[in-house]
């Protein structure tokens, strides 16, 4: 991966730091102790807005949001159902960039990412998988229908386990995160055409409802919580990918003496 | 990687190629099996389905191309395994070719020795499923893309494993999400010839998706055997 980096640092050279620059916080966010002890500082807040905004998001989608008229109250899981695909989704991506930039820059923290990435995003994929069979039942009378957008969700759920399966082969951790990146990688480039593909085999469910450029189709009462409930989902990611992160770094760098400070201060030694 | 003495482009290429064209003439055997696998599996069909020819016929197209992929997958597990238990994969590596070319002269003689053989056996399967008559061109066609797309693929995920003791089973979790675009179109156009459509255009996506493989996929296979073989 060497003339990856070569020529990235030759299309970028411009804004690539010297000796000590505004590029500084990027190398610091590549050590674990660094990552470990800031990310402790963000994590109570990051909980709060996520505790606060999904809480808002759930009880303005589930109690005041009007009913549908045709589906009635069994709309409401919308509400989760759609924020958990989305982040399913961008959580793949998410995964692929951590990937890359430890490909790139052999930053270790980045692998850690990716790592941690990899069972929240397979999580939120069965997620939206399975509140899309409850919602199936009473609006198309049958939990499972190979309609388009399930099946790439299911085939999103394969790409993780995929990924998951190749971190979990290798003993080496070098091995298994470079290897995983580049399967992270390769299934980035393949999602669209996948997606394509799958779209084409079947264009009978209904068209996409959120679109950045257009104006929602959905009326604003009801399309409202459910952008609070994105939001909040987001930041509800952030804690868990934080979290997991955390955990990974404290796994992996368990022989290093900071590590061990940590564990006897908390062990009251 | 490009730096040192000049040296023709397609050398890696074409030693590999003959290397592997040979060593797959003289293990014959082995050859044989992925077309063998291919026409068992078609005996499976009418025994577990139904022998009603107007039934047959309509899964015909899926059928055939199912059992390529997997015949493909079965086989492309062995792309790398013995140069990298012989140490030539080392080699490989160490040679001052531009590394996705070796490797795509490998995936050629693949090919050449699974995806050809089976694309040339399928009219055979077709004639025994019932396809209809019209189905027989666009199979052939379809096939012999497809199933470059399918061994190119394939030796990502072949590199991806290469060091592993059990690779065989991860490397069909790891491609066959890969494969359903491959999938789709093969037997889409089977399908639109059958209906009495145009079956050219998703003949062209499958042609495009050849294209796109065959730039990217030796690319990540040799950044996957850098990572892989060294450990």
């Amino acid at each position: 991966m060497s003339w990856l980096s070569k020529l990235f640092s030759k299309l970028f050279a411009k804004w690539l730091p010297n000796e000590s620059s505004s590029w500084q916080w990027f190398y610091r966010l590549g050590s674990p102790k660094w990552f470990y002890r800031r990310s402790g500082q963000w994590l109570p807040w990051l909980s709060l807005a996520a505790l606060l905004v999904l809480a808002t998001g759930l009880v303005w989608g589930l109690a005041f949001a009007p009913e549908d008229a045709k589906q009635g109250n069994s709309f409401r899981i919308i509400y989760i159902h759609v924020p958990a695909a989305f982040l399913a989704q961008s959580g793949y991506f998410i995964m692929a960039i951590a990937g890359a930039i430890g490909l790139i820059w052999k930053m270790k923290i980045s692998y850690m990412v990716m790592k941690a990435a990899a069972p929240i995003g397979a999580v939120l994929t069965f997620v939206a998988l399975f509140t899309g069979a409850v919602w199936g039942k009473p609006t198309w009378g049958a939990y499972w229908v190979w309609d388009a957008r399930i099946t790439s969700m299911l085939i999103l759920l394969f790409l993780y386990a995929g990924v998951m399966a190749l971190q979990y082969a290798y003993h080496s951790i070098d091995a298994a995160s470079k290897a995983s990146a580049i399967l992270a990688l390769v299934g980035t480039v393949n999602i669209p055409i996948i997606n394509k593909s799958v779209d084409w085999w079947y264009t009978l469910h209904q068209p996409a409802t959120i679109k950045l450029t257009s104006a929602p189709s959905m009326h604003m009462d009801m399309f409202m919580p459910l952008l609070v409930m994105i939001v909040g989902f987001y930041l509800f990611y952030g804690v868990a990918l934080i979290l997991h992160t955390r955990n990974e770094i404290l796994r992996r760098e368990r022989k290093t003496s900071w590590v061990r400070e940590l564990v006897n201060a908390k062990a009251g030694l | 990687m490009l730096s040192s003495a000049p040296r023709k482009m397609n050398s890696g290429f074409v030693a590999w190629l003959r290397r592997d064209l040979l060593l797959a003439y003289r293990r014959r055997g082995e050859v044989a099996s992925p077309v063998v696998f291919f026409l068992m599996v078609s005996t499976l069909i009418p025994l577990g389905l139904t022998p009603e020819a107007a039934q047959l016929e309509k899964v015909a197209a899926g059928m055939i191309w199912i059992m390529a992929l997997l015949a493909t997958l079965l086989s492309v597990d062995g792309l790398f395994a013995s140069d990298y238990h012989d140490g030539s994969l080392e080699q490989m590596l160490i040679t001052p070719q531009l590394l996705p070319l070796p490797i795509l002269g490998k995936v050629t003689a693949h090919w050449l020795t699974t995806g050809l053989p089976l694309t040339l056996v399928s009219p055979l399967l077709g004639l025994m499923l019932s396809l209809p008559i019209d189905g027989y061109l666009p199979l052939l066609c379809s096939l012999a893309l497809g199933s470059a797309c399918l061994s190119l693929v394939g030796a990502v995920g072949a590199a991806l494993t290469v060091s592993l003791r059990k690779g065989g089973l991860l490397l069909s979790l790891l491609v066959m999400p890969l494969y359903m675009p491959v999938i789709i179109f093969g037997t889409a156009t089977v399908n639109a010839a059958v209906d009495g459509l145009n079956w050219l255009p998703p003949l062209a996506i499958l042609g495009a998706l050849f294209a796109a493989s065959v730039a990217l996929c030796p690319l990540a296979a040799a950044g996957a055997l850098r990572v892989t073989a060294s450990n």
